[in-house]
């Protein structure tokens, strides 16, 4: 058995698939590229597959990461050639290595995400809101009949420069760049700052750039 | 005409407003994307409902693969929007459009919807109409797509017919390259639409509605169908193919879930048992099968092609396939250990079967199901599945015996001659099967009875016979609610209204069409959804078009009435159907016809093919005649 830890990114093509479809469809692409992927045990067996961080529906990603668990020991390249050859369109490798077997779970080791959204529609006062968010002590919200302070979620915002290159680019709209917490039962989501900020969170594009986890 | 690049920029700011936005997107593993400005035909393949359910419609699949293999046709795919996206696109004032490369379906050469049941034909309208093209044919010039449509509906094509270029009766394989052919000649030649109907006519299997006209007597019922073209077919037959073309293996594979997210792998067409409610075994006649060989190498293709972790063997009857046995052991030695589920449809009520699911390793998740249809031997003789009441509790022992909890049940209520002892007595059946499963396995034991209501469909031996009226099945299934229930018990129905809308549907002749017109128009759609159907717009439709909805369904019909459907040929005779219905007011049952050949009438109509395909590929005798003016392939055929 080994234990891979494979980089990727989920490219617009996919935009629209959840987490549990995404989990299902790297199930296949591991059936398809004939590799032996390990199934837990008993009465209703599961493929032994742990995505770190669920991205929500409509967003793109750079560096998601999913460990797999294999039932036989084979070497990286034969393992990424096989992928490269029955991935979708919408998901793409850039990055595969083999962990321990005793790591803890990916999602327990998490720790921030950074996004960058790209305004679909002009947003006035985008300075200043920004600023504003940033001074409050805090940011009381709702999100699912629930209360809870988005102020402490929020790292770090960065209003880009118009024009930055970026992959999502094209409107000429602004973009920004967030880093959010991601711990367990403590995620900040990009779509409850985007209405903070007093935007529509349906007219933007949201990209996570990276996955931040504890070190060491 | 909208350009693709208006049609993604929509989709960029709208589909996060919508539920399930990965229904509208397309670019799945398998999706063929061809150079749309070198191809000659492009084709756009549309199932009248959601993605959800139609990217599990076997039929378009075949076509997809087959069409696309082709260099100079493209086929891509569409879907009927769900409310929230339909009110989005008509809000943009933007056409349904094609998964594949975003354009409007108007843009394609020919619209091909499968309608494999009547309750999606508002939808149909409704596609059509988001799509900007004339609702109805004869509105439509050169310029407008061929609207083309088959499926199982088809076989009575009537109550469409005014919307629906040609209909496509039967098998669509080789039939559809013939279309594409005659379309690409007309568009070469620049000819009239209506040159392109009169070619299209003169194909075996295709029905051109606009080139007959109805004429009834003044008691409503049909007089004669008037052939007005030479070129206009009397009877029109079914095609079919002399055997089944390799499998399908290149399924697309949808990013979300959907009804049956599987690898579909079809091991039998056709039926030769007989039940004389069942539609599909009469349209889909004769019986062919692959080979051992050929489902396990489809399996280990399409497999290889999609990552799917379930399979389904499908067929009308799978226990009836001749080497079932040895497929079973092929199929489990050789996909064993690979976390694979493999489903098995429609099993034969015997222990046999048991034995079957048992070397398949169902998880026994799902249940096992068992469909006796009627809970009496003396009804299940009536309708020709006789099974006796000693050999469906011996078939229960075993499955509770083996493994499984949940043993469902399917039944249906309405049956000709059917008393209400009848009725009582599938929740006794039902109680009697769930003590077998106590005595085995305690209180884990359930059993669920899944209870629809007949309709006489047409083309079976049935199809004289009048539907219950709501108030008898209302009546029937609140028996059954009072009756069937308790703990480990549990009570599935259909409700009396979808009934009463299906059996209209299938009965109906050309007037209908315009009672489907006028429910479109007052708003009905996605009738199949228990949420959507809206019965009162079908009762307006009814009044608004002077039409008795009774006349359809609550009559029975004397076997000498022209039915609006006799003008299709299934190949089977209508003289076969009556006797068949008379046995059945006997009581006489009758055997598998691998067992004995009761002249059906199919091995006439098909003696050509027959001859071509000898052997097991078909489960009908040889032909014996000498060759002769019956053993053409066909009387088109020979004008070919």
């Amino acid at each position: 058995m080994i234990r891979t830890r494979i980089t990727f990114a989920k490219t617009p093509a996919m935009r629209y698939t959840g987490h549990l479809d995404l989990h299902r469809a790297w199930e296949r692409t591991f059936r398809r590229a004939g590799l032996p992927l390990a199934y837990s045990e008993g009465f209703n067996p599961h493929p032994r597959l742990n995505l770190a961080s669920a991205l929500p529906l409509g967003f793109t990603g750079a560096c998601e990461v999913i460990d797999a668990w294999l039932e036989q020991d084979l070497p990286l390249p034969d393992i990424q050639a096989a992928l490269q050859c029955a991935l979708p369109p919408g998901l793409q490798v850039t990055q595969i290595e083999t962990v321990d077997l005793r790591l803890p779970a990916l999602q327990t080791e998490l720790e921030a995400s950074e996004y960058s959204i790209t305004f679909l529609e002009p947003c006035p006062e985008l300075a200043d809101r920004v600023q504003a968010l940033l001074s409050a002590l805090s940011l009381p919200r709702q999100r699912r009949e629930r209360d809870y302070d988005l102020r402490p979620l929020i790292l770090d915002i960065q209003i880009l420069p118009m024009g930055a290159s970026h992959p999502l680019d094209g409107s000429g709209q602004p973009q920004l760049n967030l880093r959010l917490v991601a711990r367990e039962g403590a995620t900040g989501r990009p779509e409850e700052v985007i209405a903070a900020l007093g935007y529509d969170p349906q007219l933007v594009r949201v990209h996570r750039n990276r996955l931040l986890f504890r070190v060491g | 005409m909208h350009t693709p690049v208006e049609i993604e920029a929509f989709l960029e700011r709208t589909l996060l407003k919508v539920q399930k936005p990965a229904r509208y997107t397309g670019g799945e593993i398998n999706q063929v994307v061809k150079d749309w400005d070198h191809i000659a035909t492009k084709i756009a393949l549309v199932f009248p409902d959601l993605y959800d359910l139609g990217m599990s419609n076997l039929g378009l699949a075949i076509l997809y693969e087959l069409l696309n293999q082709r260099p100079d046709v493209l086929a891509e795919r569409a879907y009927a929007p769900w409310s929230d996206m339909e009110a989005e696109l008509r809000h943009a004032s933007l056409p349904l459009y094609s998964l594949e490369t975003k354009h409007p379906l108007a843009a394609f050469d020919i619209i091909g919807f499968t309608l494999p049941y009547e309750t999606l034909y508002t939808n149909a309208l409704n596609i059509l109409d988001l799509a900007g093209i004339p609702l109805f044919s004869a509105q439509r010039n050169e310029g407008h797509p061929l609207v083309i449509a088959g499926g199982h509906a088809a076989y009575n094509p009537e109550p469409m017919y005014p919307f629906i270029d040609a209909f496509v009766i039967g098998e669509g394989e080789e039939v559809i390259d013939e279309i594409v052919d005659v379309q690409q000649a007309w568009k070469r030649c620049g000819a009239s639409r209506q040159d392109l109907l009169l070619s299209l006519a003169q194909i075996w299997g295709v029905y051109v509605p606009s080139l007959y006209e109805a004429h009834y007597h003044p008691d409503g019922v049909l007089s004669h169908l008037e052939a007005r073209f030479p070129e206009a077919q009397l009877p029109v037959l079914k095609r079919i193919v002399g055997k089944l073309p390799p499998a399908p293996t290149h399924f697309i594979v949808p990013y979300i879930d959907t009804v049956h997210n599987r690898a579909p792998v079809e091991i039998t067409r056709g039926c030769t048992r007989g039940c004389r409610f069942c539609h599909a075994g009469i349209v889909s006649r004769p019986v062919r099968e692959r080979s051992v060989a050929e489902i396990v190498e489809a399996i280990e293709q399409a497999l290889a092609n999609t990552g799917y972790e379930e399979v389904g063997l499908l067929s009308l009857s799978s226990s009836d396939y001749t080497d079932i046995v040895k497929l079973v052991e092929a199929v489990s030695q050789r996909f064993v250990g690979r976390h694979l589920s493999i489903s098995l449809p429609s099993l034969r009520i015997e222990s046999f079967s048991v034995d079957l699911m048992d070397a398949l390793k169902d998880s026994r998740r799902s249940g096992f199901t068992l469909a006796p249809e009627a809970a009496t031997e003396r009804m299940r003789e009536i309708i020709n599945k006789p099974v006796s009441t000693g050999q469906l509790l011996d078939t229960a022992r075993a499955i509770y015996s083996r493994g499984w909890h949940n043993l469902k049940l399917y039944f249906m209520i309405g049956h000709p001659s059917e008393t209400i002892e009848d009725v009582q007595a599938i929740s006794d059946l039902c109680k009697a099967v769930l003590a077998e499963g106590r005595k085995l396995i305690g209180r884990r034991a359930q059993v669920t009875a899944g209870v629809s209501t007949f309709i006489p469909k047409p083309h079976t031996p049935f199809q004289w016979v009048p539907c219950d009226t709501l108030e008898q099945i209302t009546a029937k299934q609140e028996l059954l609610k009072r009756s069937l229930r308790g703990p480990g018990l549990k009570l599935n129905w259909n409700s009396p209204e979808d009934t009463m809308l299906e059996a209209w549907l299938s009965r109906g002749d050309r007037r209908m069409a315009e009672v489907v017109y006028q429910a479109w128009l007052g708003g009905a759609k996605f009738d199949a959804w228990k949420d959507r159907f809206r019965f009162d717009l079908w009762q307006q439709a009814f009044t608004a078009v002077g039409l008795d909805p009774a006349f359809y369904t609550h009559r029975l019909r004397p076997l000498e009435e022209l039915l609006p459907w006799d003008h299709i040929s299934t190949g089977v005779r209508k003289k076969y159907l009556a006797d068949d219905y008379l046995r059945s007011q006997q009581g006489v049952t009758r055997d598998d016809c691998r067992e004995r050949c009761y002249a059906c009438g199919i091995l006439p109509s098909f003696a050509g093919l027959r001859r071509l395909n000898t052997g097991d590929v078909w489960q009908c005798p040889e032909v014996k005649s000498p060759q002769g003016m019956a053993d053409r392939l066909h009387p088109l055929a020979i004008n070919k």
